[in-house]
């Protein structure tokens, strides 16, 4: 079966979601993550999503679900790139995805988790 | 068979059908100056050429059937090309039903002193003449519109401009009703922009805004929320008392979106949110 | 194939779900509607596939290419046999702003679309008939 590969960048995990994911596949991504941040201790998550034209209610879920576990393993997730027509469509379907930090780029992710994790934070940054 | 007949003719007499249609075309059409004789010339000689292949077909004047796709699509191809170049639609038909006139005087000749044959291969090729020319009046309406509707969305987009205020900072000044539909098309523009600048922060305001009812406020923040999740700031300015004291009747919740009383304010703000980031 | 105007797949597995996705862009995608109209057709359909799947035991996606004077649409049936919908009304309740699930996927299909119809019967499938207009 495919999966999704997980980048290890130092203090940081990078994915990468290029294709069109299979409802399975998403369940496997979670579970993928939570080992490898418990196994490296990783403290920070990105997730890029600029590839994907569309983003659908079960993919939303993962991607909170994937936040929440990654807090309590002690990381902190930013979902970053999101193109616009899936952000609209997105706030039109009802998700707003309120605990889950984003940003523009993988640039920028990467600055605000390391602001965070260097302020020691257990602020909420999900403005 | 009186189909064949039809066909015959236009193999037989293609040419001089299609140069006396031509210079019918030519004294009508091309004096308006929109259109090249030449031009008219290459699409009356396409026309003849398809019309001369569908007319092997037995059911000559169903035009949705397949074998009809090929002269379809030019009588569409036409069509667009006549809305382009400013023809109203019986301009355009009439590049059809002009056909008519040479093609019958073939026919007429063709049939001799056979009336009875005479009147019903006129009677078919008037058929499908008028087919294909309600076709072509079709296709025109819906080309025009197509034209009317990208107008409207460009007009949309230019009386509600997005400016760069600052490096990484958008503002949007929203100016009359926001409705639903003017909403999207806004939202759109805005969205893009942000990809497109990187920008951090999106400034909304809406000095300009006579009213904000329930629905508007979801408007705003459907925008909110769609900036949100690709990782842009949205501060709302020129929120006026009435305003504020309509969001609070109404219960409207702003989610934590940062508000302003005005746009220097906003930008104030926003200056200070991106200058922090660039600390790190 | 997809210049066909209409046409159905059958909704029996998980990877049926991502071709009827994909189905659907092409299908938008060659009739020319906008990025953004595209993608909420797309992600309804998405939502819609996978109820037939998870709720209504399998089934199939109908499309169907309407051209209604002058204006092109693109309507999609999702059918299943599946054990219906029992309470409607608190099927298709559910606020813009509840983030947390969205229960049937059903109201929110409902905003990403110009025209949704549905019809179930308990114990008798559930067909779910939505159509977006250029």
């Amino acid at each position: 079966m495919e999966k999704i590969p997980i980048l290890r960048m130092g203090e940081f995990l990078l994915v990468t979601i290029q294709i069109d994911m299979h409802d399975q596949l998403a369940l496997k991504l979670q579970d993928d993550l939570s080992n490898t941040i418990t196994k490296f201790g990783s403290k920070g998550v990105l997730i890029d999503i600029s590839s994907l034209e569309m983003v659908d209610s079960f993919i939303g879920r993962m991607v909170a679900d994937i936040s929440g576990i990654g807090k309590i393993l002690g990381a902190e997730t930013i979902l970053v790139g999101m193109q616009p027509a899936v952000a609209i469509t997105l706030v039109e379907l009802g998700l707003s995805l309120p605990g889950v930090a984003t940003a523009l780029n993988v640039e920028r992710g990467m600055a605000i988790l390391r602001r965070k994790i260097d302020a020691d934070g257990f602020d909420d940054f999900s403005r | 068979m009186s189909d064949a007949t039809m066909s015959n003719v236009l193999k037989k007499s293609g040419k001089e059908i299609q140069a006396n249609w031509a210079r019918d075309l030519a004294n009508t059409t091309a004096s308006r100056g929109r259109i090249s004789a030449a031009e008219l010339d290459q699409q009356a000689a396409e026309f003849i050429k398809l019309l001369t292949i569908v007319s092997d077909h037995a059911k000559a004047s169903d035009i949705t059937a397949p074998e009809f796709k090929d002269i379809r699509e030019f009588l569409e191809g036409i069509s667009r090309s006549r809305v382009a170049q400013g023809f109203s639609s019986d301009e355009t038909a009439s590049f059809i039903f002009s056909l008519k006139k040479p093609f019958f005087a073939a026919l007429r000749q063709d049939a001799g002193k056979d009336a009875d044959a005479l009147a019903d291969q006129t009677w078919r090729a008037t058929e499908l003449l008028d087919a294909l020319g309600l076709h072509t009046v079709k296709t025109y309406q819906k080309s025009r519109e197509e034209v009317i509707n990208r107008q409207q969305r460009e007009m949309l987009e230019l009386s509600t401009p997005v400016v760069k205020l600052w490096d990484g900072i958008l503002a949007l000044p929203m100016i009359g009703t926001l409705d639903s539909a003017r909403t999207q098309v806004v939202m759109e523009n805005l969205l893009q922009k942000v990809v497109e600048t990187g920008a951090q922060i999106a400034i909304l305001d809406i000095t300009g805004v006579p009213t904000v009812d329930t629905l508007v406020a979801q408007h705003l923040l459907k925008t909110v929320t769609a900036l949100r999740l690709m990782g842009a700031e949205c501060i709302i300015s020129g929120v006026r008392p009435q305003i504020a004291q309509t969001i609070v009747h109404l219960g409207v919740d702003l989610q934590g979106v940062t508000t302003k009383a005005n746009l220097a304010d906003a930008l104030a703000f926003a200056l200070k949110r991106t200058g922090n980031s660039l600390k790190s | 194939m997809t210049s066909v105007a209409k046409g159905e797949l059958p909704l029996r597995s998980e990877h049926d779900i991502v071709l009827a996705r994909q189905q659907v862009r092409r299908l938008t995608q060659e009739l020319k509607f906008s990025l953004v109209d595209q993608t909420k057709m797309v992600t309804a359909a998405s939502e819609l596939a996978r109820n037939a799947m998870t709720y209504g035991g399998g089934g199939a996606m109908h499309w169907d290419v309407l051209d209604v004077q002058q204006r092109t649409g693109l309507k999609l049936l999702f059918a299943d046999e599946g054990p219906g919908i029992a309470n409607m009304d608190l099927a298709m309740t559910d606020g813009w702003t509840s983030g947390k699930g969205l229960g049937m996927g059903l109201t929110g299909a409902k905003r990403l679309v110009n025209d949704f119809e549905i019809d179930s019967k308990v114990n008798g499938g559930t067909r779910v008939t939505i159509t977006r207009w250029k």
